[in-house]
């Protein structure tokens, strides 16, 4: 056979259609931002508008003004959009009711993500900055949420007192700082304004080691809002070796099945230059190697 | 009324692409091919008819083109519908009711291959409302079954059964495109072409074509010892905007089911056009058709889907098993237009 012939080519027509009194006003109110229905001789409300209604009686001519918003009745999300669709990013096509209808219009919803898509929600109109009379005269509908944004933010001043300062302050020099009642000889870290045995302030403070014993941890796997660590990762109690509470931190450099109660670990600094006045100048602790503390030994610290 | 039967039925195996033909080169094969199976010629034609759409190569006048493929001189009476070529045999068979002619040849070609399919059947939709938002044919259908979802009428996995239904009993039939036994499980995890529909539960785009003659009364018994008489048939329409419209039910099927005479005897098979998995479902409900119906037994617009023509192959895959006796009683149905806007239902029935 011979080499057979191919070549693309492009049909195209410049057509132009004449749009009558329904369908050319309603596109001619689009311009100026109006939406508008036409009412049927049964007393529906069709928009968008057609010059007869599907039992084939003809519509009155008569329009009403609609609310930009309506129900979602069906959609489709549509994550690779086609060359011709309305956007280059992933939407919805949708058959929208709105709201005084009672026939649907088709459009795309600028949602975002399909997640926030389903059949029965609220959506609003947006209007395309430039017109021409056309139904894309609408840029698309958007989601209407049925909540208002609420945030507060109020602004203060922190001032973590005589005690925390201390703490604080040994921190920045890589230092764990406690405080001790000499009443009761117990180390508290960070130290407190009361030991709540005694009652007095741990007026003395003392360094305790960046090593000890992870008494009791937690492995969070699910996510939840606000969370700043992605999961999984495991936040633990450690008594540091002098003091007699614990601190808590992350517990990391070891696979998570392996961690357990008793475990021997010590702090993972940042490096130096990154100190700042913070418990965030230790990345995590991490396994020392040591054996295991014996329960007994810590027990009174769960 | 005079009987009207299907005596011969001709097809190309539907494939990707038919690369080396042009219109008369789709057409010449199965026209001769149908009317050589029962004997005849063109000069025997009473009336040609075909079905096509010029969008799907992009060439203005293809069907006029088309008609290059049959023996046309002496000139012959011809005519030509902008649908599936069911619709010209619908056209054929009011024909042959004038009484004056006793034969037809209905034919059909569609070529996917040569252009935006998905985006050529936006044309179909609403100049002013819909058209210049570019809806493709996928996310219509896509709303259809996402509201057949919500009405809580079929899940996703329904969906997928029925394309594997299909395509599995299309691994008996050499004309189809996509065939095989396909894993349900496996379709659920592709992704979304358009939510909720995926690749396997739409039709594949082929290119075929199709040929069918018609007889009337004692013509159709002289040519073919088991005539598939048609019995009734019926076209009805709904509403063009989908707004307008309960998408999960199809009333414009039901009501040519029934005047076509559908539920006044046993069913034996139907050969039904959906060219998306889930308009199955709409239509077997809108037929009345119970699970001891044989749906698609040839794998339907699932396993091969040459726009144009596959409704003409439901016809004459129903008419064929008719005419060999394995079926007495077969509904053959097309659609045509966005989300089953149309059908055409036909009931087939041996002597």
């Amino acid at each position: 056979m011979t080499d057979l012939l191919s070549a693309p080519y492009v049909l195209e027509y410049t057509y132009t259609r004449s749009t009558g009194p329904v369908v050319g006003r309603f596109l001619e109110s689009l311009r100026y931002e109006v939406l508008e229905g036409v009412t049927t001789a049964d007393g529906r409300v069709l928009c968008p508008p057609l010059e007869y209604d599907e039992t084939g009686e003809p519509t009155t001519g008569e329009f009403v003004q609609l609310r930009p918003s309506g129900t979602v009745k069906s959609w489709s999300w549509v994550e690779q959009p086609r060359k011709a669709h309305p956007f280059d990013r992933p939407f919805a096509w949708a058959l929208i009711q709105i709201d005084g209808t009672d026939n649907a219009m088709l459009h795309a919803v600028d949602a975002g993500n399909a997640k926030r898509m389903n059949t029965g929600m609220r959506v609003r109109l947006r209007w395309a900055d430039e017109k021409n009379g056309s139904i894309r005269d609408i840029e698309c509908f958007e989601p209407m949420l049925p909540y208002l944004p609420g945030p507060v933010r109020l602004e203060y001043e922190v001032r973590p007192g005589e005690h925390y300062t201390a703490y604080l302050r040994g921190l920045e020099q890589g230092k764990f700082i406690g405080g001790r009642d000499p009443a009761s000889g117990k180390v508290y870290v960070p130290p407190r304004a009361a030991d709540p045995v005694t009652g007095n302030p741990t007026g003395e403070y003392v360094e305790v080691a960046d090593v000890g014993v992870l008494t009791t941890f937690t492995i969070i796997r699910i996510p939840f809002e606000g969370q700043i660590l992605k999961p999984p990762y495991c936040f633990g109690a450690i008594v540091l070796d002098g003091a007699d509470m614990p601190i808590y931190h992350l517990i990391s450099g070891v696979p998570y099945d392996e961690i357990r109660m008793g475990m021997r670990v010590r702090a993972k600094w940042k490096p130096k230059e990154e100190w700042e006045t913070s418990l965030e100048n230790i990345l995590y602790f991490e396994p020392t190697g040591e054996p295991d503390a014996a329960f007994e030994s810590y027990k009174e610290h769960l | 009324m005079r009987d009207v039967a299907i005596v011969s039925f001709a097809q190309l195996p539907s494939v990707k692409a038919i690369d080396p033909s042009d219109e008369p080169e789709l057409v010449q094969p199965v026209t001769s091919q149908a009317m050589r199976q029962v004997g005849l010629t063109q000069d025997d034609i009473g009336f040609t008819c075909s079905g096509s759409t010029d969008y799907l190569p992009g060439r203005p006048f293809s069907f006029v083109a088309a008609v290059d493929g049959l023996k046309a001189w002496p000139p012959i009476r011809e005519s030509h519908v902008e649908m599936d070529g069911a619709f010209a045999l619908f056209e054929a068979w009011v024909r042959l009711l004038h009484g004056d002619i006793d034969t037809a040849l209905v034919f059909s070609f569609g070529r996917c291959s040569l252009g935006p399919v998905p985006d050529v059947l936006n044309l179909q939709n609403d100049p002013y409302y819909v058209q210049p938002l570019g809806l493709d044919s996928i996310s219509a259908a896509a709303l259809q079954a996402q509201a057949m979802i919500d009405a809580k009428k079929a899940t996703e996995r329904d969906f997928a059964e029925v394309a594997a239904r299909n395509r599995k009993q299309a691994m008996d039939n050499p004309n189809a495109h996509i065939k095989g036994d396909f894993d349900v499980d496996a379709m659920l995890e592709e992704p979304y072409l358009s939510s909720p529909i995926r690749k396997s539960f739409c039709s594949p785009m082929s290119d075929s074509a199709a040929a069918i003659v018609l007889a009337a009364g004692d013509k159709a018994r002289e040519l073919v010892k088991r005539p598939a008489w048609i019995r009734g048939i019926d076209h009805r329409t709904e509403p063009h905007a989908l707004g307008q419209r309960d998408l999960t039910a199809s009333p414009s099927a039901k009501l040519a089911g029934q005047k076509a005479g559908v539920g006044e005897g046993k069913i034996d098979l139907a050969e039904l056009h959906a060219p998306f998995a889930h308009q199955e479902l709409i239509l077997r409900e809108a037929l009345g058709l119970g699970e001891d119906v044989d749906v698609n037994p040839s794998g339907g617009a699932l396993a091969a889907n040459s726009l144009m023509t596959a409704g003409l192959i439901r016809f004459g895959e129903a008419a064929d098993r008719v005419i060999a006796g394995s079926a007495n009683r077969a509904v053959a149905h097309t659609t045509s237009g966005v989300c089953l806007q149309q059908n055409l239902v036909a009931v087939l029935e041996g002597e």
